[in-house]
Formats: C-alpha cells, structure tokens, sequence
C-alpha cells in the first residue's frame, strides 16, 4: 500500500487545499486511469486482428487454415441469416445452451446436497470418499460414447454429460466450504437454540457459499464443454453439431464462428452469475479502493 | 397447599430443585484421543459448584484447559469420568437455559446486527415479527441503538461484543458461560465491556462462569475465583471475592482490598504459570 502511496498520479496537493478539491482531484485521476485501461484494450484487440487480417492476406499463414477476422465475421452473418442443415442458428444455440443450463443446474444442485450432506456426516463421508476418489479419476469426456449409446441422440445424453462435468466440481468446493465452516459459528448457533437443520441452513450453508460461487464460476463452461463433446459424437441439432459439420466441409472460417458464439454465451453466464454472487455477498467488507490513496 | 401459580411452575419444570446449585461438576476428567492413539488429559478430577445468581471466575496458565470445563456445561463434550450437572441434573445435549460468549467472534458475517440477535429467539421457534422488537430492546440496552442494519465486518470489536452480548441475553439465560470474552478488545475497550457485563447480569440475576487468563478482570469481576493447575488442569485454591457490589471496574483496581486480593491470588497462579510455560517449551 506504501508503494501504492508513492506511485499514486496525484502530486500532493499544497498545504490548505480543502478536502472537497482533493477529493475532486482523486476521482478525476481515477477516471482518466479507467479511460487509458480501455483505450489500451481497444489498441491490443485491432493490433490482433490486424495482424491476423494481414498475415493471412499476405500468405504469411495459410489461410485455409487459421482463416482470418474479416471472412470469420462474413461467415458468422452467414450463420445467422441461413442457420446449417436446414435449421436455425439460434435453434441450435438454444439447443447447446438448454443441455448446459439442465446439466449445470442438476450438476451443481446434486453437488451441493452431497457436499453438504456428506461435509456434515463424517461417518457418510469416510465411507463414500474413496468412492469419490475413484470416480473423479475417470476422465468426463470418455463417458459421451456410452452416454451416447444409453440415452440415445437426444438432448438426454449431452445433459447427463454436462451433469457429471459439474458435478463433481462444485461438490468437491461445496465439501470443502462445509468443512471450513468456523466451529465457534456453528457452536454459537447450537447453543442458541439451533436445530441440526438450522445449523446447516443458516450457519453451513452462507459459509460454504463463497467456495459453492467459486466452483460454480467455472461449473458452467464445464456444462458446455460436456454439452459440446457429447454433440460431436452424436446430435441432431446443437453448435458442437455445426462444429462437426463445418469440419466436414474444411469450413474453419465457420469453426471461428462458432467458437465465438460460444465464448459470448459463457461470458454472458459470467456475468450473470457475478451478479448473482454480488447480490449474496452483499455482507461481506467492499475492498477499499485504491482510488486517491 | 399450593397456590396456582407455584403449581404451574411446579409442572413447568418438575424436577428443578430450588436447593439445588446452578452448576456442578463433581470429579469431573476429561480427556482427548488424538487419531494416532495418543492421549491427552485437559482436566481432572475436577470439582466446581456455582450458586444461582453467583459470578464464578476461572482463572489459570494459557491452554490448561479452561475452556473444556464451559464445554462440558454446555453438553457440547461429554465427562470422560465424574459427573456434570446443571440445576441438579446431569448435563444431556445442550440446555436452553445456557448462553455463551465466545472468545472468537461468532457472530454470523452474512446476517445484519439486528438478525444477529433475534436469531436465539428465531431458532428456538419465535416469530421474526415478534422478536424484532424484543431484540431493538437489548440493542438499546448495549447501546446500539442505531447500528441494527450494519454488519458485522462494518462494527468495531468492541460494538461485536456487544453484539454478542446482546444475541446471548436476549434469549434470557440462566447460566451464562463466558470463555474469556474480551481477550481480544483493547484496554480501554475491555473496561468499558466490564462496566456493561455487570450492569446486564445485574438485572439478569444469571449464574455466571466466566474463564480468564487475566486475574485481575477475575477478581474485579467475580464472587469467587477458582485458580486452576496446568494442565491437567484441576482446581488449585478457591478464593472468595469480598469486594461490594456495584461495582465500578474502572476504579476498583485501585482499592487497597482489591489489591491484596491480588496479590494473594498471584502468589498462587504464579507457580501454575510458571510450570505451564515451562511444559509448553519442554
């Protein structure tokens, strides 16, 4: 914070200065700092895409493969307007998104009550951790053939896929919140007058919450892959099936473009979930800003 | 013959006998297995008694095993030998009669100061709409009148131990067990939340046990102050505390009988503490 101190951009004002101009002063650098982020980011994202355009253009790399922006771009409208296979882009979007969303919450549902529920039973968790051991060694992906072969071409399959890749994740963090859980709380609270239900309800459960939102963060590409692999093997509609068909055809503008939609829609549920943290998490001390240190 | 009212409280409570002490432990030991078969024993043969309406401080060296005689009261662990008692019947799972003030901060962070309080009340089956106004009471009372909405991250230590204070009274405990409450606090703070403690217990009229390592908070404090060995502990000496009541804390360290008192006290945890420290380091 001392460094932080020194190198701030705020010269020390003159003795006397009134505390409403330094205040001023302070908030005035902050923005110009928060414009200068943004122009920098802006300055990197064309240099990227300028480069790529360019060396493609140029035959500096081959352009059948690695594509470049403008064609990415003119492909992806193409997407929008025309869909693929007779079917509509956001069909299958939706498609790939409502495996995802029913995998993730079934998976993370089910990850939260056996972490609770095993976090609070050491007896229940010493007998089924070894258990758990074995099955996290198991790679998800490798299950989509055979989930694949049980539930069919269906949405069934790719939402079982997407339920065991978030799973085991937010039940590994939902345990460990569990444990973490501060033992003078949860004597506090029994003594208090606590049911061992309450005990979970309104001491374990918010603990446990910062390491749930942690795993959830991650859970929902998780819940994507899984939904994407398990259209590669087998689908009817879905962006991993555009993926699969524009391979087919040595389409890699159109392989971009799908990556990109895809990129949108998770940093979208980002979003969105960080909303959602920020609004549990109302409780918990704001960082002090650096602003005018 | 009984009068109506002595025969609901009769019925209310049937087995509580006045003559009864608030608490006892009769020979009490306690000790821990670790999970590599080692064993460790926190106190033995163990013996307190503690009046109804009685201030019982305990003081003793740093990790003799001061706590574990609160969480044998609680029923939070059980006697591995000897007896635990609470208003003349064994200790069995934890008694609604009991509050506790932890030394850690045990507030819940994610709940405002007021659902901080109202949360005995709420767990043991009171509408919210009816322990609001009963927790704004004991808000007033510990002067945090106007803090219910902040949390508990926002407050300073000494207004979350008045929080604490206020969360355990308001479910009007008849023991209150306090596990050096205030180790935490600064000097100044500390005296202040002496001041507080006593004015709420003397309204309160509670029996009180309250675990130190600080003798002078004991003495100024207590009706009577247990010295423990270390560890195992066990009780060394008991020693009645004549000082008149009310008393005012931040001045009556400097009576000459407080003093004395003092002194006396030292003089018998000194060799305690000095063969605590010399375990620790062996």
């Amino acid at each position: 914070m001392a460094d932080a101190a020194v190198k701030s951009p705020l010269a020390t004002a003159r003795a006397g200065t009134s505390d409403a101009e330094i205040e001023a002063r302070a908030v005035a650098a902050t923005r110009r700092r928060w414009w200068l982020v943004i122009v920098w980011r802006l300055v990197i994202l064309a240099l990227m895409l300028g480069s790529w355009e360019l060396a493609a253009r140029t035959g500096f790399i081959d352009s059948f493969f690695y594509s470049y922006p403008t064609a990415i771009f003119a492909r992806l409208w193409e997407l929008i307007q025309d869909g693929e296979n007779g079917t509509s882009l956001w069909y299958h979007l939706w498609i790939t998104i409502e495996e995802s969303l029913l995998g993730f919450v079934f998976g993370s549902a089910g990850g939260i009550a056996a972490g609770i529920a095993l976090g609070r039973n050491k007896f229940l968790a010493d007998i089924f951790s070894i258990y758990i051991k074995v099955f996290n060694a198991i790679p998800r992906v490798v299950l989509a053939p055979i989930f694949i072969l049980l539930f069919g071409l269906g949405m069934t399959s790719k939402v079982m896929l997407s339920l065991v890749m978030v799973f085991f994740v937010v039940f590994a963090n939902a345990f460990q919140g569990v444990r973490e859980a501060d033992r003078a709380m949860i004597a506090n609270a029994q003594i208090l007058g606590a049911s061992k239900w309450q005990v979970t309800r309104s001491v374990i459960l918010p603990s446990a919450m910062s390491w749930i939102f942690a795993s959830l963060h991650i859970s929902f590409s998780f819940a994507i892959v899984g939904a994407i692999v398990g259209e590669f093997i087998g689908a009817r509609y879905g962006i991993g099936l555009i993926i699969q068909t524009a391979r087919g055809l040595q389409d890699t503008a159109e392989m971009y473009a799908t990556i990109l939609i895809i990129l949108l829609v998770v940093l979208v549920a980002e979003f969105l979930m960080t909303q959602i943290e920020h609004r549990f998490a109302k409780w918990r001390p704001a960082p002090f800003s650096e602003a005018g240190a | 013959m009984h009068s109506w009212a002595e025969l609901v409280i009769d019925m209310s409570n049937p087995i509580d006998d006045l003559a009864d002490p608030a608490i006892e432990l009769r020979n009490v030991s306690r000790r821990f297995v670790s999970p590599d078969g080692k064993s460790l024993t926190a106190i033995r043969d163990f013996t307190m008694s503690v009046a109804r309406g009685e201030f019982v401080a305990v003081v003793g060296p740093t990790g003799c095993g001061k706590s574990t005689t609160l969480n044998l009261i609680t029923g939070l662990a059980k006697p591995s030998s000897g007896e635990a008692l609470v208003f003349g019947k064994p200790v069995d799972g934890i008694d609604k009669r009991i509050g506790f003030v932890f030394q850690a901060d045990a507030l819940f962070p994610w709940r405002n100061v007021i659902d901080n309080v109202i949360a005995g009340p709420v767990f043991r089956g009171m509408a919210k709409a009816k322990a609001m106004p009963l927790a704004r009471d004991w808000l007033a009372r510990v002067g945090l009148a106007k803090f219910e909405t902040l949390y508990p991250h926002q407050l300073s230590g000494g207004m979350r131990k008045r929080v604490a204070l206020a969360q355990t009274f308001i479910n009007e405990p008849q023991i209150l067990l306090m596990d050096e409450p205030f180790s935490a606090l600064d000097v100044q703070t500390r005296a202040l939340m002496h001041e507080e403690l006593l004015s709420l217990w003397s309204l309160s009229k509670a029996s009180v046990v309250f675990v130190t390592h600080d003798l002078e908070e004991a003495v100024a404090l207590a009706d009577k102050v247990y010295v423990l060995t270390a560890g195992p502990a066990t009780v060394k000496s008991v020693y009645p505390i004549t000082l008149p009541r009310p008393r005012v804390v931040s001045e009556i360290r400097y009576d000459q009988n407080f003093i004395d008192l003092s002194r006396t006290i030292w003089n018998d945890l000194r060799d305690e503490v000095t063969r605590g420290a010399a375990r620790a380091a062996a």
